[in-house]
């Protein structure tokens, strides 16, 4: 049986995706073992290094908790992420990592039970996947 | 500024397959500006580069640097630490920059990892567009502000050409007549009859690239 436990690593919005963790520990409902959050005070804070970084230095796969679209505080930066999230996965392909391993998933503050079952579904579907080849440990 | 666009990634691999240490060397000017090859686009090919080769089990180390203008010697002079840890140097700098270190460098291969594209203007965020083909005869104020050797297909001097439909080129339908753009500023600006003046054809072997790569000397700056 493989013991292979992805890392993922979880960008949080501190608008949605944080307070969506919050509750979710708070029901105490279950999360990856493996799992690295970051909170940033908006996910039109996150550059496209910052995604290919987490996945070179470690991550099997790399989750953003975002707003909603036309839900940010402010205004676009849900509407940069995804442009820098489409990106990201055109970098991706040419390396050759599946685009999987990148995902945008919106959250409202109350989202706790959504947060913690995408991210058990992510870490399943990461361990179908097997281990990024392409990090650096 | 000058514009370029990044070389296709299994190109890139191609040049470095044969090295496991490289410099990557960004440039803060131009290539910056056209995000193709300033510090978080070098960042961004960097980090690129080292997964796939780490994905093939031939791991790359990659030293990064972005000196401010590459292709000024004082800052290109700045990497002279770095070029002996390393066996090859990938430039994301313009073609200038790369012949500005191959020049300080003689020891050290250099690959391109741009392609520079034109001198051109930002229209819109992630749009460039071609402005000037550095003819090295500027007709500008007889055109309006509007280059046609840049901006038109043909680079006529004296248009617009047959091909010319609903202010659009033939060549490309998305592009703009030269020509259309010239006239219609010209005449915003009461000035059409400089358009009346006929402009003769330029001297190409004289000025511009026809007759070898062109140089300027300015003897009170010599030292």
């Amino acid at each position: 049986m493989s013991t292979f436990e992805p890392k993922i690593v979880a960008f949080c919005c501190e608008q949605s995706g944080l307070p969506a963790l919050e509750m979710a520990k708070t029901l105490k409902l279950k999360m990856p073992d493996n799992l690295e959050l970051v909170p940033v005070p908006c996910s039109g804070r996150i550059e496209t290094l910052y995604l290919l970084k987490a996945l070179e230095s470690g991550a099997d796969g790399v989750v953003v908790f975002a707003c909603y679209e036309e839900n940010c505080q402010y205004l676009q930066g849900n509407v940069r992420l995804k442009s820098r999230v489409g990106y990201a996965k055109q970098i991706m392909t040419k390396i050759g990592l599946e685009g999987e391993r990148l995902e945008i998933f919106h959250v409202a503050t109350n989202s706790g039970v959504k947060f913690s079952e995408f991210l058990m579904q992510k870490a399943d579907q990461l361990r179908l996947l097997g281990p990024n080849l392409g990090k650096i440990a | 500024m000058i514009k370029a666009e990044q070389k296709p990634f299994e190109e890139i691999l191609e040049y470095l397959a044969p090295y496991n240490k490289i410099l990557l060397s960004g440039c803060g000017a131009c290539v910056t500006v056209c995000h193709a090859g300033g510090e978080k686009e070098g960042a961004l090919l960097a980090s690129a580069l080292r997964m796939a080769r780490q994905k093939i089990g031939k791991p790359l180390e990659i030293l990064e640097s972005t000196p401010a203008r590459q292709c000024e010697p004082e800052f290109a002079q700045e990497l002279s630490d770095t070029i002996g840890r390393v066996q090859a140097i990938l430039s994301v700098s313009c073609g200038v920059g790369v012949q500005t270190l191959a020049r300080h460098f003689p020891a050290t291969q250099i690959f391109p990892g741009v392609n520079t594209t034109f001198l051109g203007e930002t229209v819109a965020h992630g749009v460039w567009e071609e402005r000037c083909q550095a003819c090295g005869d500027c007709i500008l104020e007889k055109t309006a502000g509007i280059c046609p050797i840049a901006r038109c297909a043909k680079q006529l001097l004296n248009g617009p050409c047959g091909g010319s439909s609903n202010g659009k080129c033939e060549i490309k339908r998305e592009t703009d007549c030269a020509w259309q753009l010239i006239y219609d500023r010209s005449k915003s600006l009461g000035q059409l009859h400089r358009l009346t003046e006929i402009i003769p054809a330029k001297q190409w072997g004289v000025q511009s690239r026809d007759s070898g790569p062109r140089r300027i000397v300015r003897e009170d700056l010599k030292v």
